[in-house]
């Protein structure tokens, strides 16, 4: 508790004391009342100033407004009891609630605690700790055991394993050696690391995963948004009804020629202003959505906003990308086929020609190359011309080397041989005649078969497969993995066109999700209702793109998602209606005399402590 | 132009009417309070001159709840 919620207690507890003993003093009349003021000062000043600044400032429903004359009307007439005891569990409840949203916004940013303070640098033999923001890129770092990586980096000396839970959920730690890239945020385990930078902090992992985490729910949901219209209604209105309360009952007995019994409907309408304080839902929603985006981060789920836990709840059909996405997108040469060449000069080929792409194929034709013996030499290359969708062509050693699918050797006027094995085909050509092709492939992901049947278990309805690669490839992977809707062979630009037909075909209320890995799918994670990008460590284009970011690429994560956000949803809804529904009846009930004050008491501050102990649940995910 | 600001506030209701004061400030296109994060996030007009406009939506987030802070 902080100074100011300590203030608050005491003041609590002093008052309670007070009132308990004022039960055991026989006094009446002014006297009594006298008394029961120095409990309510206690307890109810700082609201009494509140609301007479309220009043300078012309702020009619302001809550302390409310409480203060709903205290005072109680005191004038004669329940001293019931004025002090609304002032006291008003303030309860706002201790409260202020401490409860201390102590989730506290866990929340201790989960996302990874940012670094300082990078150890060497100088001349010693250590030296600058600011992660000072160093340049390709500067050595050094990280000793316990301490976060600050910048991402390759690193040059030393081996570790890497504890990457705070990023990704996942408890395995990762072991790293020279050469391997090591992503900021994750801290090291063992030895001590060197690691050349590769980006500036600004630029690094952890820069944007705090990045987006602080600016998540800058875009409010649709729930939030209608609480806030909700409570800027409800106030006045059940003020005014208070007032049509306190004033026509009487009025229509006098001029029935009854007893107006004024103090009656007084005490009514005041039983009104209690319950018309919308804290209780104010205050849940977006705290619900806080926890939830909480309990996701807390799994390596990223999410960008509330709204998007709100699209996603509603999620019915999930489109995939195959690659990096339900494969692991590391390929492997498989076989060489039909080549008129020794198989090494074939791949010293490719693997010259695809030199200067990121694309995991590309690495697989190198990776194979070197594997091989071969020594790439990259002074042979000239003349790169990426063809999207197709390939590549380069002059390699004076030769002029085209390589990519069966779409490249038709563009080139050459007849390329279909391969009987599943796979990526790349076709080769050099000096204008076919040389054969290399068969690629990738591998299932682990946990791609559960992962699917995890999403028919949470309501979605419609699985679907796009992908680059050829049909047979596809057919292949779909059918282990148990999807139907395939399509294969899209170009990067057909994939959005896809995306925009299964919109199309789809219902208002259901949504469409895209996940990809980051790679070259971008506007597709822009254009689906939501964005979900995969393995995105790394990937600046994708975390920009995407609406939710899996930080591990598990495809068991999807569901995951979703289930966090159905359940978040679930209790938005349980508090909106549990809230809205308990102060209805309260107020109905206290308009026809059968709650009094206490009633009042309980739809205003037992429904908020409910609602927000309700709210924390969506914290819990652990074992969605 | 868009700018964030840390702010400082004890209810959510309270953050809500600081949302809708600083909404209906001149020279503000859009702004959004978040109360768990306590920022406040706020797009200005184009042209518009952002200290002076930041300071009168203190002055009307102050108008509407008398216990808040902006950090400008």
């Amino acid at each position: 508790m902080n100074k100011k919620q300590k203030k608050v207690l005491i003041r609590i507890i002093v008052s309670a004391v007070l009132i308990i003993a004022l039960q055991f003093i026989p006094v009446t009349g002014y006297l009594q009342l006298l008394l029961y003021l120095v409990p309510y000062l206690v307890i109810g000043y700082d609201i009494l100033r509140k609301a007479l600044k309220g009043i300078l400032n012309r702020q009619v429903f302001d809550e302390n407004f409310l409480m203060a004359i709903a205290t005072v009307g109680a005191m004038a007439l004669g329940e001293y009891r019931e004025g002090v005891a609304v002032m006291l569990f008003y303030q309860i409840g706002e201790l409260f609630q202020s401490y409860a949203v201390g102590k989730s916004r506290r866990n929340i940013s201790d989960l996302m605690d990874i940012r670094p303070d300082y990078a150890n640098i060497e100088r001349d033999g010693k250590l030296e700790q600058v600011d992660p923001d000072e160093v340049a890129i390709g500067t050595l770092i050094v990280v000793s055991p316990g301490e976060k990586v600050p910048i991402d980096g390759i690193v040059r000396e030393g081996s570790s394993s890497l504890n990457t839970s705070a990023l990704t959920g996942e408890s395995v730690p990762r072991s790293v050696r020279p050469g391997d890239e090591v992503i900021s945020g994750c801290i090291n385990e063992k030895g001590v690391l060197k690691i050349e930078t590769t980006r500036e902090f600004g630029e690094s992992t952890v820069s944007k995963i705090l990045e987006l985490v602080e600016n998540a729910s800058s875009r409010k949901s649709r729930s939030e948004a209608f609480i806030s219209k909700f409570a800027r209604v409800y106030t006045p209105a059940v003020c005014y009804s208070a007032l049509a309360l306190a004033v026509l009952p009487p009025l229509i007995s006098l001029l029935l020629g009854q007893d107006a019994n004024v103090s009656t409907w007084v005490y009514r309408a005041l039983t009104f202003l209690v319950i018309s304080c919308p804290c209780a839902l104010v205050i849940s929603i977006p705290l619900t959505f806080f926890a939830g985006i909480g309990g996701a981060s807390k799994e390596g789920i990223l999410v960008k906003g509330s709204v998007f836990l709100e699209t996603l709840s509603q999620v019915k059909t999930v489109v995939f990308d195959k690659t990096g996405t339900m494969t692991k997108g590391t390929f492997e040469v498989v076989g060489i086929h039909h080549s008129p060449v020794p198989e090494k000069e074939l791949l010293f080929y490719a693997a010259h020609a695809e030199a200067h792409s990121s694309h995991p194929i590309s690495k697989s034709l190198l990776r194979a190359f070197e594997g091989d013996g071969g020594v790439p030499d990259l002074g042979n290359v000239s003349q790169v011309e990426e063809i999207s969708g197709e390939g590549v062509t380069a002059m390699v050693s004076g030769k002029k080397v085209a390589v990519g699918n069966k779409r490249l050797m038709a563009r080139l006027g050459l007849a390329s041989m279909d391969c009987h094995e599943i796979g990526t085909v790349v076709h080769v050509a050099v000096d204008g005649e076919y040389y054969g092709h290399i068969l690629i492939a990738d591998e299932i992901k682990e946990g791609a078969k559960d992962a699917i049947t995890g999403l028919h278990k949470a309501g979605i309805r419609k699985c679907v497969m796009l992908t680059g690669d050829r049909e047979e490839t596809a057919q292949s992977v779909a059918q282990v993995l148990g999807i139907s809707d395939v399509y294969a062979q899209l170009l990067p630009g057909d994939k959005v066109d896809k995306v925009e037909e299964l919109l199309s075909q789809k219902g208002k209320k259901e949504m469409l999700a895209f996940v990809g890995d980051g790679i070259n799918d971008a506007p597709v994670l822009s254009r689906a209702d939501i964005g979900i990008a995969m393995g995105a460590m790394g990937s600046d284009a994708a975390i920009e793109a995407a609406d939710i970011v899996l930080m591990d690429d598990d495809p068991r994560k999807i569901s995951k998602a979703i289930l966090i956000a159905q359940k978040c949803i679930r209790i938005v809804y349980e508090n909106i209606y549990f809230a809205i529904g308990v102060k209805l009846i309260c107020l109905l009930l206290g308009a026809i005399g059968i709650a009094n004050m206490w009633v009042a008491i309980f739809a205003d501050v037992g429904v908020m402590v409910i609602a927000v102990i309700n709210a924390i649940r969506a914290l819990m995910v652990k074992n969605l | 132009m868009k700018k964030t600001y840390k702010i400082d506030v004890d209810c959510a209701n309270c953050a809500n009417k600081m949302e809708q004061a600083t909404k209906e400030t001149a020279g503000v296109k859009d702004a959004t309070v978040n109360f768990m994060t306590l920022k406040m996030s706020v797009e200005f007009e184009d042209g518009a001159d952002v200290d002076a406009t930041m300071k009168q939506v203190l002055k009307n987030c102050k108008k509407v709840e008398d216990d808040c802070e902006i950090f400008l």
